[in-house]
């Protein structure tokens, strides 16, 4: 869809801003997930193939790829949002810190506690500010100490001082920018180990979208973050790990689905990919 | 010919038919006005009904059809959002019973309020052995509103958008504090505004009523288990009888009736205005 504007990447400018994780150094870190080829279909049909690849601790991770490529439909299989459908089927290992988070005895409502979600558009509940970021831990059981989390957390979403005098109004009063960094806010307040970000600035303006690249700057000090995108600038721009996504027609040329062409360091999927495919959709020749 | 004309023609015949259904309405309540403001007075509220009409008031209807609107909501409300809530959020729309139950809701909606009068009677009345009173007749009226009330608990609940049902299943809630905390809240004004736009209706209906027995003379107060008269039985009855001064007092107890459900829509209104949801 946005395709259309995406420009060549810059090789020199990829220097300036590159983060300077190589795979080795990221490699030596813990493993928070583990995939092992994973296959996603919806009532029957392959969304997305054989995808296998770690993801490290305290890093970005982005998922990049044309539409169709099965990105969102992986990062949903983080938090087992899949569930929810259906027809939804997952077949393969996602391994969290060593244990099957699709074992038989795992809720995955526990699950998502410990997994927050940030969505594309952002999706504030119709409530107060204070209530939006107090849902997670009052669901949770959590009633003591609440003003101080729901600061920390506000805080920490780099929104705290532009509320901090409204918290009993409307969510939806917020702007486009503001909402979604609530909606940061509120994934933060649950204590999650891991945050997973679809798409979070595509609905945003450049400002809005630049606050919350910075703001995943500053988290992944704390927190382990995934984010699929389609802007490939953003994902130079802010992650240290990038998964080249694709679509691969059937055999009958009917069906398509998602598969995993190339993961690597950012840098080097953008400056030496090993894949002919990334090397075309990253210099902006196919996509 | 200009299709500004075309356009002007058409809009003057809907303000034809407008004017026409206005009219008819303007009519009907002025003439109502003027033939019951007489009865308007103290022991219209007061008095129960007689045989003389001097003396003649109604009490004991007009109570009867307040609590017959609260036995509603109470009964109602719960009934039909639980059973909105089931449909919109649980039910698993490929099993053939949920596909039934769904069918037959909408076509209970559109049985006629005698129907249920006639099954209120030998099931409610007499099957369990209720008995013609206030209690029987509510269940009744329950019977008539509930699938209009259902219909609007779905209609609210499913305008509450996925995004949100998404965003707390995201923070570790389960199905349950979804719906109890988000869903639910969400779509109370909807809710709220379907239920009591069925409940004024149901306050006017007369058939059911008459049908198992409601009385047409009650010189007491109504108590749930008692014998009973409403509003609309009243106004029937009083229509009935020959002597003029019934029929004043008949036009003032419709203007009572009116007024009830007037209130109930404004009451409707005002939730809808108040606390209408903008996504």
């Amino acid at each position: 869809m946005t395709q259309m504007e995406t420009p060549r990447i810059d090789s020199s400018r990829l220097a300036e801003i590159s983060l300077g994780s190589t795979r080795d150094e990221l490699e030596r870190r813990e493993a928070v997930f583990a995939v092992a080829d994973l296959d996603v279909s919806y009532g029957g049909k392959a969304a997305l193939a054989g995808v296998s690849l770690a993801v490290y601790k305290n890093a970005v991770t982005a998922f990049i790829g044309p539409s169709g490529c099965g990105k969102s439909t992986f990062i949903r299989c983080f938090n087992r949002m899949n569930d929810l459908i259906v027809t939804a089927k997952v077949q393969g290992t996602v391994l969290y810190h060593g244990s099957d988070l699709y074992a038989r005895d795992v809720d995955p409502v526990e699950v998502r506690r410990r997994i927050g979600m940030v969505f594309q558009k952002p999706n504030p509940f119709p409530k107060s500010i204070y209530d939006n970021v107090a849902f997670g831990p009052r669901v949770l059981g959590v009633k003591r100490e609440l003003d101080e989390r729901v600061e920390r957390c506000l805080r920490q979403a780099a929104l705290w001082d532009e509320v901090k005098d409204r918290l009993k109004e409307s969510a939806l009063g917020l702007s486009g920018g503001q909402q979604q960094r609530l909606c940061i806010a509120r994934a933060l307040a649950t204590e999650p180990d891991v945050i997973l970000m679809d798409e979070p600035a595509s609905a945003l303006d450049p400002i809005a979208t630049a606050r919350i690249e910075d703001l995943m700057h500053d988290l992944k000090r704390e927190y382990t973050i995934i984010v699929v995108t389609h802007n490939m600038q953003q994902a130079a721009r802010v992650a240290d790990m990038t998964a080249f996504f694709s679509v691969e027609v059937h055999e009958d040329g009917k069906g398509r689905h998602g598969i995993l062409v190339e993961y690597d360091a950012t840098t080097k999927i953008f400056t030496q990919p090993a894949d002919k495919r990334t090397e075309d959709y990253v210099t902006g020749r196919f996509g | 010919m200009h299709p500004l004309t075309a356009d002007r023609r058409r809009f003057g015949l809907y303000l034809l038919a407008w004017g026409f259904a206005g009219a008819a309405l303007a009519w009907l309540l002025v003439t109502t006005f003027i033939d019951g403001l007489p009865a308007i007075d103290g022991k219209l509220f007061t008095n129960p009904p007689s045989t003389l009409p001097e003396e003649a008031g109604a009490r004991p209807a007009i109570l009867a059809t307040i609590y017959l609107a609260v036995l509603l909501l109470l009964m109602t409300v719960p009934i039909g959002v639980g059973t909105a809530i089931y449909l919109e959020e649980y039910a698993n729309k490929d099993r053939w019973y949920n596909r039934l139950l769904e069918l037959n809701i909408q076509n209970l909606a559109a049985v006629p309020a005698i129907v249920y009068g006639i099954l209120g009677l030998a099931f409610i009345v007499r099957g369990i052995g209720l008995g013609r009173v206030l209690l029987a007749g509510g269940l009744i009226l329950t019977l008539v509103v509930l699938p209009t009330v259902i219909i609007a608990a779905r209609e609210a609940i499913r305008a509450v958008p996925d995004s949100i049902r998404q965003g707390g299943y995201a923070l570790g809630a389960t199905k349950w504090q979804v719906v109890w905390r988000q869903v639910l809240p969400a779509s109370i004004p909807g809710i709220a505004t379907g239920s009591i736009l069925a409940l004024s209706r149901a306050v006017g209906e007369t058939a059911p009523l008459l049908l198992i027995g409601a009385l047409q003379y009650v010189a007491f107060d109504p108590t749930i288990l008692g014998a009973f008269t409403a509003l609309p039985v009243q106004i029937y009855t009083w229509i009935k009888l020959p002597s003029p001064e019934f029929q004043t007092l008949a036009a003032g107890a419709i203007i009572v009736l009116l007024l009830i459900v007037l209130g109930m829509n404004a009451i409707a209104i005002f939730l809808r205005n108040r606390y209408r949801q903008t996504w």
